[in-house]
Formats: C-alpha cells, sequence, structure tokens
C-alpha cells in the first residue's frame, strides 16, 4: 500500500513540489501570527521568519562546511587503513 | 527491607549463566523472560528508593544498590531498551552474544546503581569487556581489529578514571561516587571527569565510538548505541553536573558529530557520529546544570536511547538480510522493505525533533535550559545542530537508502526484504514508543530527577520555531542535495593518531629497532664470539701448558727423581745396600759427634 502511494507521489514529483512550497508559505505566514513573547532574543521578535531563515542557512552551512572539511583531506580512500 | 533488594544487574548476570543450558524451544520465553524480571525488579525497586546492599570490603564500604530518582530514570530505560534489544535478537542463535549483552547491560545497571567507586569501577569494566564481545562476534578481521582497538581504548579510560579516584581518595578519603567540588576542580576531578568522558564519547575521547558501532554484528550495535554512552552521561550528571568546560564540549561535540555524519558513506557509522552529536546536547545540559538542564539531559538520554535504537535497529535490519551498510551500495529500497523505511523514518523524525516525537520534548529541554541561562551562542549552536540532525538522520539517510538512486547490486536487491517477525516487533515497540513519549509527556516528565521543574514544549511559538526550521531545512537539503551524495571514502578522524601510531609503533620496532637488533647480533657474532673464541683459545693453552704444567711438571719431577734415585741405590744387591746404608750412619754419627 505505501510502497503504491510512494510511487503513485514520485510520478507527480512536480505537484508534490508545488504542495511543499505551499506548505512552506503558509508556514512562513503563520510564523508572523504568533504570539513572539517566549523568544530568547531581539531578532527573533523583529525579524520576521527568523527561524526560517535560520533553519535554513543552518543547513547550508553545514553542508558547505562538511564539503569544504572533506575535501580538504579528511575523505580519504576507503582502504586507507588497509595499506 | 534490605532483605527485599534484589540487584537487577544480578538478575541478568544469572541469567546470562544460564542461557546456554536452557535451549530449544525454552530459548525464545527465555530470553524474553529474564530481561522482563529485570525490568518489574527496576520499576519495583523505584518504588522504594532508598540504599541498598552495602558490603564492607576490607577498609571500605562497598554500596551496590543507591535507589533515587536519579538512578531510577536511566535503570529504567536502560531495562525497557534490553527487553526490546533481546526481542530484536531472538532468532540469533550464538548464545555467546546474547550472554555478551547481558553482561553488558548488568555492568551499565550495576554502574548506574553504584553508590561508590570501587563499585563503578567493577561494573565500568564489565561493560567496557563484555560489549567488546559483541563485536568480536561479527567474526571478521575488520571486527577483530575493532575490537581490539575499542578494548584498548576503554582501557585507556578506565586507568584515566581509577587514577583519578585512587587521588581523590588520597587527598579526601572518600570513595564515595558523588558530586565533585567542580567550582575549584583538582588534579583528581579533572582525572574522573576524563575517565567518565570518555565513555560518553566527549571529543577529543570519541573515535571509538563511530569505529566500534559499525563494526559490531547487528544485534551487538543495537545493545551499544543505548548502554555505553548514556550510562557515561548517568555518571557526568551525578559527579560533574555544573562543570561548564562540559558546555564547550559539548557544543563542539555536537557539531563535530554531525559534520562528520553528513560526510559518512557507512550507514552504522553515520549513526554513530550522529550519537556522538546527541550525546553532545546531554553533556552541555550537565554542564549547564540547572534543574531545568538536568531535566534535559536526562530527558534526551532517556528518548535518545529509544529512538536510536530504533535508527540502529533500522539499520541493523538492512544490513542483516541485504549484508550492505554502505550508502554508495544502498538506494530505492522502498519498494524492498517498506516496514524498515517507515521505522527508519520514524527514527529519524524522532531524532530530529519533530513535534508529537520524542526528540522533541526532550531536546527543547536543553536548548531552553541554555537561553535561559543566558548562554546564547551555546542555545543557537545546539538549535543550528538539530537542523543538521534532520538532515543527516531525517532527510539524507532516508533519501539515500530507501528512495534516491539506486545503487543496489543485482544480488543485493534480491536478498532485500523486511525482516524477521521479531526484529519488526522490536522496531514496532521502539517506534511505538517514540511517538507516545512525544503525544503524552508527563510519562517521561513525571520521572525526571527535578520534580520541581515545570516546562510545556507545546506553546504556539516553540511550536512554529521547529516546524519552521525543519521546512526549511528541508528545502536546503532539496536545493543541496548533490553537494551531500555518498561518496566511497573513510572520514579521518583522531583515531588516525592511534592507528597510525601504532603503525608508527610498529614500523619503528620493524625498522630501526630491528636493524640495530641486527647489527648488534652481527657485531657480537663477528666481533664478539671471535674474541671469545680467541680468548678461549689461549686460556685452554695457558690452562694445558701453563697451570697442569706446573703441577704436571712437579709430579713428573718428583717422578723422575725417584726413578733415579731407585737406579742407583737399589740395585738388588744386599752387600751394597747395607754398605750405603752403614755408610750413611757413620757419615752421620761423624758428623754429630764432631759438632
Amino acid at each position: 500500500m505505501i510502497v503504491n502511494l510512494i510511487d503513485y507521489l514520485q510520478d507527480r514529483l512536480r505537484y508534490v513540489a508545488y504542495a511543499c512550497y505551499a506548505v512552506m508559505a503558509f508556514i512562513l505566514i503563520w510564523s508572523m501570527t504568533v504570539d513572539t513573547s517566549h523568544a530568547h532574543t531581539w531578532a527573533e521578535k523583529m525579524i520576521p521568519g527568523f527561524w526560517a531563515l535560520f533553519g535554513l542557512g543552518s543547513c547550508a552551512i553545514i553542508i558547505m562546511v562538511a564539503r569544504w572539511y572533506g575535501k580538504s583531506g579528511i575523505q580519504a580512500r576507503e582502504d586507507y587503513y588497509d595499506k | 527491607m534490605t532483605s527485599s533488594f534484589i540487584h537487577p544487574a544480578l538478575i541478568m548476570i544469572v541469567g546470562a549463566c544460564l542461557l546456554p543450558m536452557v535451549r530449544g524451544p525454552f530459548r525464545k520465553p527465555y530470553l524474553f523472560l529474564v530481561p522482563l524480571l529485570t525490568f518489574i525488579d527496576v520499576i519495583y525497586l523505584s518504588q522504594h528508593a532508598g540504599i541498598y546492599g552495602v558490603f564492607q570490603f576490607m577498609d571500605w564500604p562497598l554500596t551496590f544498590g543507591r535507589v533515587d530518582r536519579l538512578s531510577m530514570i536511566f535503570a529504567f530505560i536502560m531495562s525497557l531498551m534490553a527487553i526490546i534489544a533481546t526481542i530484536y535478537g531472538m532468532h540469533v542463535e550464538d548464545e555467546w552474544q546474547h550472554m555478551a549483552a547481558w553482561f553488558y547491560v548488568a555492568g551499565s545497571l550495576g554502574a548506574i546503581y553504584a553508590a561508590d567507586y570501587i563499585t563503578l569501577f567493577l561494573f565500568w569494566e564489565m561493560m567496557a569487556f563484555a560489549s567488546t564481545f559483541l563485536i568480536w562476534a561479527r567474526k571478521d578481521e575488520e571486527a577483530l581489529a575493532a575490537g581490539y582497538r575499542y578494548i584498548l581504548v576503554h582501557t585507556f579510560g578506565g586507568v584515566i578514571l581509577l587514577l583519578g579516584f585512587v587521588l581523590r581518595y588520597q587527598a579526601t578519603g572518600s570513595l564515595s561516587f558523588e558530586q565533585l567540588n567542580v567550582s575549584s576542580p583538582e588534579l583528581y576531578t579533572w582525572l574522573i571527569m576524563a575517565g567518565l568522558m570518555l565513555n560518553a564519547a566527549v571529543p577529543p575521547l570519541h573515535s571509538w565510538l563511530p569505529d566500534a558501532y559499525s563494526k559490531a554484528t547487528a544485534i551487538g550495535a543495537v545493545f551499544m548505541c543505548a548502554f555505553t554512552t548514556k550510562t557515561a552521561v548517568y555518571t557526568l550528571i551525578r559527579s560533574c553536573s555544573g562543570f561548564e568546560v562540559l558546555i564547550y564540549l559539548g557544543v563542539i561535540m555536537a557539531i563535530y558529530g554531525i559534520i562528520y555524519a553528513v560526510m559518512e558513506n557507512d550507514v552504522r557509522k553515520l549513526l554513530g557520529w550522529e550519537i556522538v552529536s546527541q550525546v553532545g546536547y546531554m553533556v552541555a545540559g550537565v554542564g549547564i546544570g540547572t534543574t531545568l538542564a538536568i531535566n534535559g539531559a536526562c530527558a534526551h538520554a532517556f528518548a535518545h536511547i529509544l529512538y536510536k535504537g530504533l535508527l540502529f535497529m533500522a539499520a541493523g535490519a538492512i544490513l542483516t538480510t541485504t549484508g550492505r551498510q554502505k550508502l554508495t551500495q544502498l538506494g530505492g529500497l522502498y519498494k524492498k522493505m517498506p516496514a524498515t523505511m517507515i521505522f527508519m523514518l520514524i527514527g529519524g523524525l524522532a531524532v530530529s525533533g519533530l513535534p508529537l516525537m520524542s526528540g522533541f520534548i526532550s531536546k527543547s529541554m536543553i536548548i531552553t535550559a541554555a537561553f535561559e541561562s543566558h548562554l546564547l551562542w551555546a542555545g543557537f549552536a545546539l538549535t543550528l545542530v538539530s537542523s543538521g540532525t534532520f538532515l543527516a538522520a531525517g532527510l539524507r539517510l532516508p533519501y539515500l537508502i530507501f528512495f534516491g538512486k539506486n545503487n543496489c547490486s543485482q544480488e543485493t536487491w534480491e536478498k532485500a526484504e523486511d525482516p524477521s517477525w521479531n526484529m519488526q516487533l522490536a522496531m514496532t515497540i521502539g517506534g511505538f514508543l517514540c511517538i507516545f513519549l512525544g503525544c503524552y509527556t508527563p510519562f517521561l516528565y513525571n520521572m525526571l530527577p527535578h520534580t520541581e521543574v515545570v516546562f510545556h514544549p507545546y506553546n504556539s511559538y516553540h511550536l512554529s520555531e521547529t516546524i519552521q526550521i525543519m521546512a526549511f531545512t528541508a528545502f536546503g537539503f532539496f536545493m543541496l542535495r548533490k553537494y551531500v551524495m555518498p561518496k566511497e571514502t573513510t572520514s579521518l578522524d583522531l583515531d588516525w593518531f592511534y592507528r597510525m601510531g601504532g603503525r608508527a609503533f610498529l614500523w619503528t620496532v620493524q625498522n630501526p629497532l630491528q636493524w640495530f637488533d641486527n647489527v648488534v647480533g652481527r657485531f657480537y657474532k663477528s666481533v664478539g664470539i671471535n674474541c671469545l673464541m680467541i680468548t678461549s683459545a689461549f686460556w685452554s693453552w695457558f690452562d694445558w701448558n701453563g697451570i697442569d704444567g706446573v703441577v704436571d711438571g712437579t709430579a713428573r719431577c718428583v717422578r723422575a727423581i725417584g726413578r733415579r734415585v731407585t737406579i742407583v741405590l737399589q740395585r738388588g744387591e744386599i752387600q751394597l745396600t747395607i754398605y750405603y746404608t752403614i755408610s750413611f750412619v757413620a757419615v752421620i754419627l761423624v758428623a754429630y759427634v764432631w759438632s
């Protein structure tokens, strides 16, 4: 059953992507209406969609740092220790 | 009251010892029954807090059973996980694996209830040695080597701990395992902390974890991911809470682990790196040391054992059926292993802290504690890592195993299927608990050690924060996914120093030292032996011709004179003999008279 559902969605990736964009837009709009009294810093109160930006930025930073770090020689051949 | 105390670790140990004798149809019920009894015992004890099992050993009182709220929650989750993991491994015939696993659980429970360093150390070492057999049970060359590395590193950690508490005993005369004075740390405080830290895989003492967990057997890794690090977190809470350096180490650990997880190709190594990252939250919580942070560390350890166990069970299912654990050899498996996929997704979303999942209600306590203690940098760094966690375990891992490009060989594809009923049952229990904890918060929150703390994770701001982060992390992953595709590489880490250090030592022994030894040998052969031969030849000659010459010569001389005298004097003619004798007497007489 679940396999069929995934196959069904994979055949319609374009619409899945649209649905995801719609959800993201909804989340952003919702975030601006939320009570920010629990916020820890002024940035969270002043910048709309602060955590969305933070999430996107974190993701990009982690991917790029991992890529740079791996390329700087940390990622070695699989048989590195077998030589 | 003391008479009714049965140590839960004792049930596991006796159970493990009797296990080889229980065979055939009784084996499976027995495997279920012993951890269940242990669990019931733990629950019984949690209703009867107190100090039990005090024995006098030489000068020191040993306390085996300190039952309070802190030990209660850890013992509860450990014994619960023992049930789940044993169900998961029920199909395994190899009784050594079960025995090692149960001794390992016993070590963990013993360390949790121990109230003095000697008892703690005893169970601490039991854990290290028993778990090594879970690696060796894999029985290939890699696992053998990894097991040796694991046991050596843990022995090193044990020795540091031993050194620490012996120094403390010398300084304070106390062996009781309690909160150390972290505001003015002594050398022994650092040593004890370092010894405990090694088991929690805090950098720079962390490399053993991904190395060992990726080489262990499928069920071995399920046990290992729960017990060693979380027992160490418990001991850190017990002894080092509020030690500021742990905040820095914890945050570094969380970031470091997630960077390596994003680079990793080996599924179980990736999960191992993520343990490093998640335990980073707990260590940071211990370092912050407020009641909320300590509750958070306990709650996160509790939740972590369940979802990480679930992830390792799913990874173990893939390993068991396909024999593969590298992302570059997997992919597109949703068609063949849909149930495993669902469990891995539940685990991945729980670790990422999706609302209504266990990670959400536990991780947020530590982050909130950081913000409330005005450690903004720590709060933001840990939030950044939670985005990375979702990226590594919630998105990248399921995407590359179950969706994405199919890298399976024909053989792998044919072998892939959902695992046996017992593995699925264990994963169902784990998955259910991950969701149950997230939906019904009092279950976990009522068990936490500091009862006065009130924490509500489900407020609209926190929900909005989490959902924003997760949605846009997913978007970021979608855009940048080509940069995190797996490569057939191994990531170098600090274990390089001891793996290559060992090799350098071997090289030093094999080359310069061997050469020197050879030179000495050859020198000895050519010069030494010859000298010795010449010297001994001389002494032999001297002995023969010198010493023997003198002794023998004297003898020969006496004999020659004697013979000559005999020839002259004893001719055999009586009259001549009389003549000589009388002449001789006459000469003597004359000489006598005349003088």
